[in-house]
């Protein structure tokens, strides 16, 4: 898979209040992760892949969401999803 | 697959897993044709070359079910719609940084809305013809999405139809005016192709390639200036673009991974839509740094960021893997990054008494942003011929170009492209087939024009067609009126119906001169 690889992948979210919960789990989880904020957005970005779970982004809303929710926070995106299933979503390069 | 056995407990059944659901929806569904084969059911997968294995090998990592795909539109169209009561109800308009900014969204809806509508009508054809059920589910989806996106752009930018210039006809428009032919001839061109290459000129190039310099700019401009409606649907529509960039990538994968035989023809045809797409772009280039009021970002920055940084940095090493290069010509765009937007909008000021939006030169702040921001270029090429146009306007006059510019067979912008590595040479190639001669702005459209001459020349070309007598008539006014611009739609900006009641508006009330 994607370890050892070192080129960028990115998200781009809403700037909403709820997906301020979603970013923040999202930096839990990848500590590597840098923020570049634009005009309504928020450019999440780090080297080799990103990972979103769902129990971190439960913790952090303080309730339940679904995987599939990410579609309503997500804009754009830089690389490829190599999981998305009920816990967790993986955004990385797979070669 | 077995059907779960009901439980007696009084609480619902938990769902199954998403990627049970997936399954079960894109291949449980499916059939063998008793009646007929599945050449006849499938006649259009064949002719163009590709090989494909096995159908079961597409995989939608988003695995959206029917149930799951309009819960979320629909919350998607809740969130759009309270946001346009909210601005309408609150006299919006009148908060935009400037009447000027709304150029650029006279842009987007006579030039992408129809686009969404195109995209609408081929992904439904696609939904019927490709063979595997997961990519016909998808781009059904997909078809659903952009026919949501066409509604929701109209219903949000008539809202500025009730107050503004040049929102009226741009159904109309886009199948006339001249520079509109610019994104309708890409679709065309992207429409009569096969199924398979259209996957990859729109679901591939258009969607994922470019989409963050194509769509991305327009919702931060908009964000920018103060345009909540836009940004709403821009970020609405992008949420399932990432779907739709998702169908692109997993699209180039599924195809070269099949069978290596279909790799050289996919390479040709990244080639040919990075630069077409690329080309389309140059007018969202000239949105970007000129249109404006409040600039968020250069068209030089963004192409840096999300195109060379993003695409070829991180896409292109991955796709390496299955032997695909880089598109070709590739260099000539980075090469001209520093230009394309000051060269587009110099045609777009010299023609836009013939547009349906209204141009300016920038003021001496704007240009010193530019200036900053094309350290390279501005203050050598382009500030010079701007501080000519100031010079002129401030004794009274305007310069409008006088006469018909000459169109790129390709791409179909106005000939005014220059040599890369040479801001003082107009580029322009020659190319004869049948015994006639065709041109091309670049190296990348030659080729494009060369690689399928029977196709272009067949191209609609607003200029030869109006001397052809089929745009209303010989005169300006003749032409403006087939295309459906009225008076004050167009031209320029300062003294324009719009810049004239925006300063009423926004006067303290008492009527001194605005």
């Amino acid at each position: 898979m994607s370890t050892g690889t070192l080129r960028q992948v990115a998200i781009d979210l809403q700037e909403s209040e709820e997906n301020r919960a979603l970013i923040e789990a999202i930096k839990d989880d990848n500590p590597e992760l840098t923020l570049r904020h634009l005009p309504g957005l928020v450019k999440v970005q780090a080297a080799g892949r990103i990972v979103i779970n769902r129990e971190s982004v439960e913790n952090r809303l303080g309730r339940e969401w679904e995987t599939g929710e990410f579609q309503l926070a997500i804009v754009s995106y830089t690389g490829n999803f190599s999981e998305w299933d009920d816990d967790r979503i993986i955004v990385s390069w797979e070669h | 697959m077995s059907v779960p056995t009901k439980k007696a407990a009084s609480k619902p059944a938990r769902k199954l897993p998403l990627k049970e659901r997936y399954a079960l929806l894109t291949r449980d569904l499916d059939w063998e044709p008793g009646y007929v084969d599945r050449e006849q059911l499938f006649p259009h997968t064949r002719y163009e070359g590709i090989k494909i294995h096995d159908w079961d090998g597409w995989q939608d990592p988003f695995r959206l079910t029917v149930d799951a795909y309009y819960k979320y539109q629909v919350e998607k169209d809740k969130r759009l719609y309270a946001v346009l009561d909210g601005f309408a109800q609150s006299q919006g308009h009148l908060s935009l940084s400037d009447a000027s900014y709304l150029n650029a969204i006279k842009l987007f809806i006579q030039g992408v809305t129809p686009l969404e509508y195109a995209a609408h009508r081929h992904f439904a054809y696609l939904a019927r013809h490709l063979e595997g059920p997961a990519p016909r589910f998808a781009a059904l989806c997909q078809s659903v999405d952009e026919l949501r996106h066409c509604q929701t752009q109209i219903h949000t930018i008539s809202n500025y139809n009730k107050y503004y210039g040049g929102f009226h006809s741009w159904s109309k428009m886009h199948d006339r005016v001249w520079y509109l032919s610019v994104p309708k001839s890409l679709f065309d061109d992207a429409m009569t192709a096969g199924p398979f290459e259209f996957l990859i000129s729109i679901s591939f190039s258009f969607e994922y390639l470019l989409t963050n310099l194509l769509f991305v700019p327009f919702m931060s401009g908009a964000s920018f200036n103060g345009d909540m409606p836009t940004m709403s649907f821009g970020f609405s529509a992008q949420s399932d673009e990432s779907r739709h960039m998702t169908l692109g990538l997993e699209a180039i994968k599924f195809l070269l991974e099949q069978d290596e035989g279909n790799v050289p023809i996919i390479q040709d045809w990244i080639d040919k839509w990075f630069w077409r797409a690329y080309r389309m772009s140059a007018l969202v280039a000239g949105m970007m740094d000129y249109m404006l009021p409040k600039p968020v970002m250069s068209w030089r920055e963004a192409f840096e960021l999300y195109f060379e940084e993003q695409m070829l940095g991180g896409l292109f090493p991955d796709l390496e893997y299955y032997g695909i290069q880089p598109p070709r010509h590739v260099n000539d765009a980075i090469a001209e990054k520093d230009h394309l937007s000051h060269q587009v909008y110099k045609i777009l000021h010299n023609f836009s008494f013939a547009a349906a939006f209204t141009t300016k030169t920038p003021d001496e702040a704007h240009m010193a942003w530019l200036a900053e921001q094309y350290p390279d270029s501005f203050d050598q090429v382009y500030r010079p011929v701007w501080e000519k146009h100031r010079k002129i306007e401030a004794d009274g006059g305007r310069v409008f170009f006088q006469g018909l510019p000459q169109l790129c067979q390709v791409c179909q912008v106005p000939m005014a492209f220059t040599e890369p590595g040479n801001s003082a040479q107009i580029s322009f190639r020659r190319s004869t087939f049948r015994d006639e001669t065709f041109h091309t702005c670049s190296d990348g459209c030659q080729w494009i024009f060369e690689r399928e001459p029977e196709k272009y020349v067949q191209a609609w070309l607003p200029v030869h067609q109006i001397y052809r007598g089929n745009c209303g008539g010989p005169t300006v006014p003749d032409v403006l009126a087939w295309y459906g611009i009225q008076e004050g739609d167009n031209g320029e900006y300062t003294g324009s119906p719009d810049q004239l009641a925006w300063a009423a508006w926004h006067s303290d009330g008492d009527d001194k001169a605005v």
